[in-house]
């Protein structure tokens, strides 16, 4: 874990400001904060007891995001703007708060653990203009998911993050903790509710896996094609950590861009990471993710499949950084092409900075082949016939990683998604 | 009734001509060899039958069943009953090879009702062809042997079961073992072992070796193709014999395996 000295929340604050000041002679990344608002100060937090109470429109954004209330879970948080609506959980051993009540109970009085420990520790709070953003917010709100030591959720966990009003900023802070020989499956969507279109998304996410916990990670996001999204998610994996990630978009929107740091700094820790876009009308992505491969023994292997139809750009990223010994890693990052206007950039990175590392990638961009078509029309399939199955296969990912209840759940969200979303 | 008929085919590949003045006639029921050496144009025939975009017919016509086929999309001729093996098929990422399985038999009017699972007739042929579950669930060609390819190729063919079947050198790149095995079931979809008047199916086979031709019983005719037409057809066990012992330049002028035919019984056709 990163040990530098910790800051008091008035030097947080102030260099936060600094950072914005910063930015905003950068041009603030072509985003002004200044041009949303929280708005939704004055409403009442955790205004839902029970999923019963969930309106039938909020369900049905949240079955677009691959969440279904109806299946069993070990936890279910909701939260809408800024203010979280519901935080239910059932499984011992297992926590599931909203952030600020979380900050409040864990404040290291009678051996408790210290949340402070853990804020901005993975994610650095002056990393840029929207970390900072969320620093000076104070835990505008988010959730906290606390494993304690060696238990295992049975369900997944899910989570829903909805913005809902015009011109809003969501500003989230999660922080997810699985103590030593603990499991969680967590799913979590997000979406932008039809009337908010424009809007702009800001989700701080930090995950401390310990010694031969494991996490498995299903995030899916269906925003407005004028919202702009900045995740920031940071992952320190300690010895034997094991990590899965899955993260799926296949909606529009204006400009999402996000690159998880996971540092591998425990020994034989392991992450894989798997990122499925479909870009679409003006949509522009630039997602990625950066492992560094520390402890001895780590792996990382980062997989991302891009389409790209209208005037979609997407930049997809990868980069590993090799340190430790005996550490292995692999990028692969294959799009597909299918119309004049979009474009795909693919960057795979790969840093050895030792001779015992072994890492490797492979890219690939470029449109369906002639060849792959007419070898599906020989079986007698029409040329569109043909497209979708190569399409589809395409996006089949790997869910061999998962737990099998999890691995199912998100090939069941994956085929729902893309079918709303490719008819 | 004439299940293939070639007339006066020329075929252009990028701009080049690659097939010129070819004639094919195959009657319901009979399996012809084609022979050749390597470029002289087999393949184009065969993707020029199935009507692949790159292979543009400039002069002449093909029917299938009667019909007039020569411009129709390749996926409305294998819905009239043609079926092909591919020599070297594309490997696909993503798709699974039970996949294109059950989309075959969707093809062939089967009701699958939408199920991932494989149907239990599927299962049956992919074990006959020595596939286990975990191989068919790999994505189709990808990493697969030259003997695997093979395999795969004919088993879409038993889901299939077309009327006229194209096999592209379904003996290349293959283990013994596994040409016997191909062989057997090539013998099956063509009806072999029926008797003449149920043979329903018709079939082209390309190879250059031969081998295995000993273990598809009786074939029907044999024809040498060179430079992108057939200089030589006829008897199955003189030609074959006649490119044994002479090679393919002798057979240009079709005239080294009539001269010389009593000479050649001493050659055996089954190798």
């Amino acid at each position: 874990m990163n040990m530098k000295t910790k800051d008091s929340p008035d030097q947080i604050k102030d260099k936060a400001h600094k950072v914005l000041e910063r930015a905003k002679q950068q041009n603030n990344d072509g985003i002004n904060l200044n041009d949303y608002t929280l708005g939704d100060e004055g409403k009442p937090e955790g205004t839902l007891h029970s999923e019963e109470e969930i309106p039938e429109d909020l369900k049905e954004s949240m079955d677009k995001v691959g969440i279904d209330v109806n299946e069993k879970k070990s936890g279910l948080y909701l939260q809408t703007g800024n203010k979280y609506d519901l935080c239910v959980s059932n499984t011992p051993g297992i926590e599931l708060l909203p952030i600020k009540e979380a900050l409040k109970k864990y404040d290291g009085t009678d051996g408790k653990l210290n949340l402070q420990d853990y804020l901005w520790k993975a994610v650095p709070y002056d990393k840029d203009q929207y970390t900072a953003e969320a620093a000076i917010q104070e835990i505008s709100q988010g959730y906290f998911i606390y494993a304690k030591k060696d238990r295992k959720t049975v369900f997944p966990l899910q989570s829903c993050l909805f913005v809902n009003l015009p011109g809003m900023k969501q500003v989230v802070h999660n922080i997810i903790i699985a103590e030593e020989g603990s499991e969680l499956d967590i799913i979590t969507g997000c979406s932008t509710h039809r009337i908010a279109r424009k809007a702009l998304h800001l989700g701080v996410s930090e995950f401390y896996v310990k010694k031969n916990a494991r996490v498995s990670f299903t995030m899916v996001h269906n925003w407005a094609d004028d919202t702009n999204v900045r995740p920031r998610t940071g992952i320190i994996l300690e010895d034997n950590a094991e990590f899965s990630n899955f993260y799926i978009v296949m909606s529009a929107v204006r400009n999402l861009q996000t690159n998880p740091v996971i540092n591998l700094v425990g020994k034989n820790s392991s992450y894989y990471g798997q990122t499925l876009i479909y870009g679409k009308g003006n949509s522009y992505f630039d997602t990625g993710a950066t492992a560094h491969l520390i402890g001895e023994g780590s792996k990382a292997e980062l997989i991302s499949r891009v389409l790209a139809i209208d005037s979609a750009h997407v930049k997809a990223r990868g980069t590993i950084i090799g340190d430790g010994k005996d550490v292995t890693g692999h990028i692969d990052c294959s799009a597909l092409i299918l119309s004049d206007h979009s474009r795909v950039d693919s960057i795979p990175e790969i840093q050895a900075r030792n001779p015992q590392v072994t890492l490797t990638h492979e890219a690939s961009v470029g449109k369906i082949a002639d060849d792959h078509i007419e070898y599906l029309m020989s079986r007698g399939l029409s040329e569109s016939e043909s497209i979708n199955l190569i399409v589809s296969g395409f996006l089949d990912v790997d869910t061999s990683p998962l737990p099998k209840k999890l691995a199912k759940e998100t090939e069941k969200i994956i085929k729902l998604v893309s079918e709303a979303e490719m008819g | 009734m004439s299940w293939l008929r070639i007339e006066k085919l020329a075929v252009e590949v990028r701009g080049k001509l690659i097939l010129k003045d070819f004639n094919l006639n195959i009657e319901k029921g009979e399996v012809h060899v084609l022979l050749g050496p390597n470029g002289a144009g087999k393949t184009t025939l065969i993707k020029t039958i199935l009507g692949f975009k790159n292979y543009k017919v400039v002069n002449g016509h093909i029917f299938f069943k009667d019909k007039d086929i020569t411009n129709l999309p390749t996926n409305e001729r294998i819905q009239m009953g043609i079926g092909v093996l591919f020599q070297h098929p594309p490997a696909i990422n993503g798709l699974k090879l039970s996949k294109l399985l059950t989309v075959c038999s969707e093809k062939r009017g089967n009701n699958t009702e939408c199920t991932d699972e494989l149907s239990s007739d599927i299962q049956q042929l992919a074990t006959r062809l020595k596939f286990s579950p975990e191989y068919i669930n790999r994505d189709v060609n990808l990493g697969f042997s030259g003997g695997e390819v093979k395999r795969s190729e004919i088993l879409q063919m038993m889901v299939l079961k077309p009327d006229l079947l194209l096999f592209d050198e379904p003996d290349s790149g293959v283990d013994v073992e596994n040409v016997e095995l191909i062989a057997k079931i090539m013998r099956e979809l063509l009806d072999r072992d029926k008797i003449p008047s149920k043979q329903g199916k018709s079939g082209l086979i390309i190879t250059h070796l031969g081998y295995i031709l000993k273990f598809l019983g009786h074939i029907t005719r044999a024809h040498i193709m060179m430079d992108g037409t057939i200089t030589c057809s006829g008897d199955p066990a003189l030609i074959i014999n006649s490119i044994m012992k002479n090679g393919f330049e002798a057979c240009r002028e079709c005239v080294s395996c009539v001269e010389n035919s009593s000479l050649l019984k001493e050659v055996d056709f089954t190798l």
